[in-house]
């Protein structure tokens, strides 16, 4: 099995992830991850020289449309669903000292 | 007969006749709903009090003649991952538990606008990531033709209330098989368009290059007429495509026209061969012969490629997974940790408690495949892949008007038997998933049941924009096949 993630990858893609595993997660994430990478490995059978990578199906680039605002003012509606708000803005944890 | 054994266009043919009361229409799904919920759990939000409240208000659009589309008064659920204006949106995960969303998806919308009556949000596997309708934060749907079975997913609960005559029709989405594979299970019509055809303004997204919404109906007249009145070009998704200015109409019921004559069908080896259950063979091979004996030209032919879809799109739905879901931070909506200290440990507190544990999964995957040192090895060479699947169905349809085979390669397992082998379960995607890199269109049609009762689906996949085709030969299979059998429950 690949032991390309190890505990030091699973660190630092738990700060990339912005999550925070449990040691049980930690153990289970390295499985999981190793057995998926062995099984994306697959790809390697692949000779995918001279192929461009394509991310989109359709050539669709930059679509643009005029800024105008079209929608009414719904700040009261948006941030009833805030966790936590204050004077007509989301409230935060600190962040500057 | 009951109100909910006919069909969406049937019954909205009947409101607007004066012979069925929209509100009887609702109270009908509300019994049904009363009598199988208990069982099969097919939806998260519903609100019983709204929903008579707006068949009245509908029914005097509909009597004063201001609302006269052909799903006029017709009982509709809404996959939870489609933002419902005022009604809890939550995805099916505890991070959106209290989402209410300020706005409805543009689907959602058309369908309103079109009357159709919006009854409530059904249960899907969290954030869509699934094949089971299992990974929900909240409940386990049920197969309705037998619950020791799960209904398929993402969208298992949208195909169960379908099944079930919970609801007339149903919205779900389709990232890679999602509305395909829950329909075959549950013995329903499923249908993913062409990338672009119906807006993705207000569906939560999972993975953005992949993602579709599309109908999942009792038939194949209620699936193309459903997808008529969705499929809008819409400039506030800027992957929305104008189909009608550039030559692809969206006149979707004209095809449903009873015939196959000359239509070149291929069935690719791979999706007949191992792996696939024999009875599933078996009614997939009948229902090709039935078109070919309508006039149809049936050949099988090597597809290639099919064994490196799933990975590839592991990588890349997972890599657009994990940028998608990082909006969820526990500020401007849904769940926030009770106890931090400081922003950092709030945000990782918040999405650690409030991600189930296939989503975290795919989050992690992704952030790794898109990390500095891997990107190339991994994300690159899954969008070079994609490249060549897409090349391999485009050479296909110079020579077949569509390509035909199993949604999947079983019928649905046992509940609690998927998820303890994650990749068994990509693996049960490998027919459904290629359609979603390529960007194609494709239908499933139920066409048999298995030695257990399990209804089997054929999958119908045609090139990009060619869904007139499909609505064609489906419609036709469909007329051959005859009515299928329904589920007796809660009678």
């Amino acid at each position: 099995m690949s032991e390309l993630i190890n505990d030091e990858v699973i660190e630092y893609v738990g700060i990339l992830a912005k999550l925070e595993l449990s040691e049980e997660e930690k153990e289970q994430a390295k499985k999981d991850m190793n057995r998926m990478l062995d099984y994306i490995d697959k790809l390697n059978e692949l000779d995918v020289t001279g192929v461009e990578p394509m991310s989109h199906v359709f050539p669709v680039t930059n679509v643009f449309r005029e800024d105008i605002i079209t929608n009414a003012d719904s700040r009261d509606r948006i941030l009833a669903n805030a966790p936590a708000q204050k004077e007509g803005c989301f409230k935060v944890p600190r962040t500057v000292e | 007969m009951q109100i909910t054994d006919i069909s969406a266009v049937e019954l909205s043919r009947k409101i607007k006749a004066g012979e069925i009361k929209v509100l009887d229409a609702a109270k009908a799904v509300l019994e049904k709903i009363d009598a199988l919920e208990g069982q099969i759990n097919s939806f998260v939000t519903l609100d019983r009090e709204a929903l008579l409240k707006k068949a009245e208000e509908l029914q005097i659009k509909i009597d004063k003649g201001e609302c006269n589309g052909p799903l006029a008064g017709v009982p509709i659920a809404i996959k939870d991952n489609i933002c419902t204006q005022g009604m809890l949106t939550t995805c099916s995960s505890k991070i959106l538990h209290n989402f209410i969303p300020e706005f409805s998806a543009q689907a959602v919308i058309d369908l309103e606008k079109a009357g159709a009556l919006i009854i409530g949000k059904t249960n899907m596997d969290e954030f869509a990531m699934g094949s089971t309708t299992e990974t929900s934060a909240y409940k386990v749907t049920k197969n309705p033709w037998n619950t020791d079975h799960v209904p398929g997913g993402s969208s298992g609960g949208s195909a169960a209330a379908v099944a079930a005559g919970e609801c007339f029709a149903a919205l779900g989405s389709d990232t890679g098989g999602s509305i395909r594979q829950p329909a075959s299970f549950c013995g329903v019509v499923g249908m993913k368009p062409t990338y672009g055809t119906i807006s993705r303004y207000g569906l939560i997204a999972y993975g953005s290059s992949l993602d579709q919404i599309g109908p999942i109906t009792k038939n194949v007249e209620d699936c193309a007429t459903m997808l008529e009145l969705i499929s809008t070009y819409d400039e506030k998704d800027s992957t929305s495509m104008d189909r009608v200015a550039h030559g692809y109409a969206t006149d979707f019921t004209s095809a449903l026209v009873e015939d196959v004559k000359g239509f070149r069908i291929g069935i690719p080896k791979d999706y007949i061969g191992e792996g696939v259950d024999p009875q599933v063979r078996d009614s997939i091979l009948k229902a090709a012969k039935a078109l070919e004996e309508k006039g149809a030209i049936v050949e099988e032919f090597e597809l290639g490629l099919v064994e490196y879809a799933v990975p590839a799109y592991y990588v890349i739905a997972s890599a657009e997974a994990s940028s998608n879901l990082s909006r969820f931070d526990g500020i401007k909506y849904g769940y926030r940790t009770e106890d931090y200290s400081g922003l950092h440990n709030m945000y990782k507190k918040t999405r650690s408690e409030g991600f189930g544990p296939e989503v975290k999964r795919r989050i992690m995957l992704g952030s790794f495949v898109l990390s500095s040192g891997f990107y190339d090895a991994y994300y690159l060479k899954a969008l070079k892949t994609k490249a060549l699947i897409k090349q391999a169905f485009t050479d296909s349809f110079k020579k077949y008007d569509m390509i035909l085979g199993p949604t999947a390669p079983t019928t649905a397992p046992r509940i609690g038997e998927s998820l303890q082998d994650p990749i068994k379960m990509y693996l049960s995607d490998i027919f459904t998933i290629s359609v979603n890199l390529a960007g194609l269109p494709a239908i499933s049609v139920p066409c048999g049941l298995d030695e257990k009762g399990l209804p089997i689906g054929v999958q119908m996949i045609a090139d990009s924009f060619e869904e007139k085709k499909l609505i064609q030969a489906a419609y036709t299979y469909e007329k051959i096949r005859g009515s299928f059998p329904t589920i007796q429950k809660g009678e």
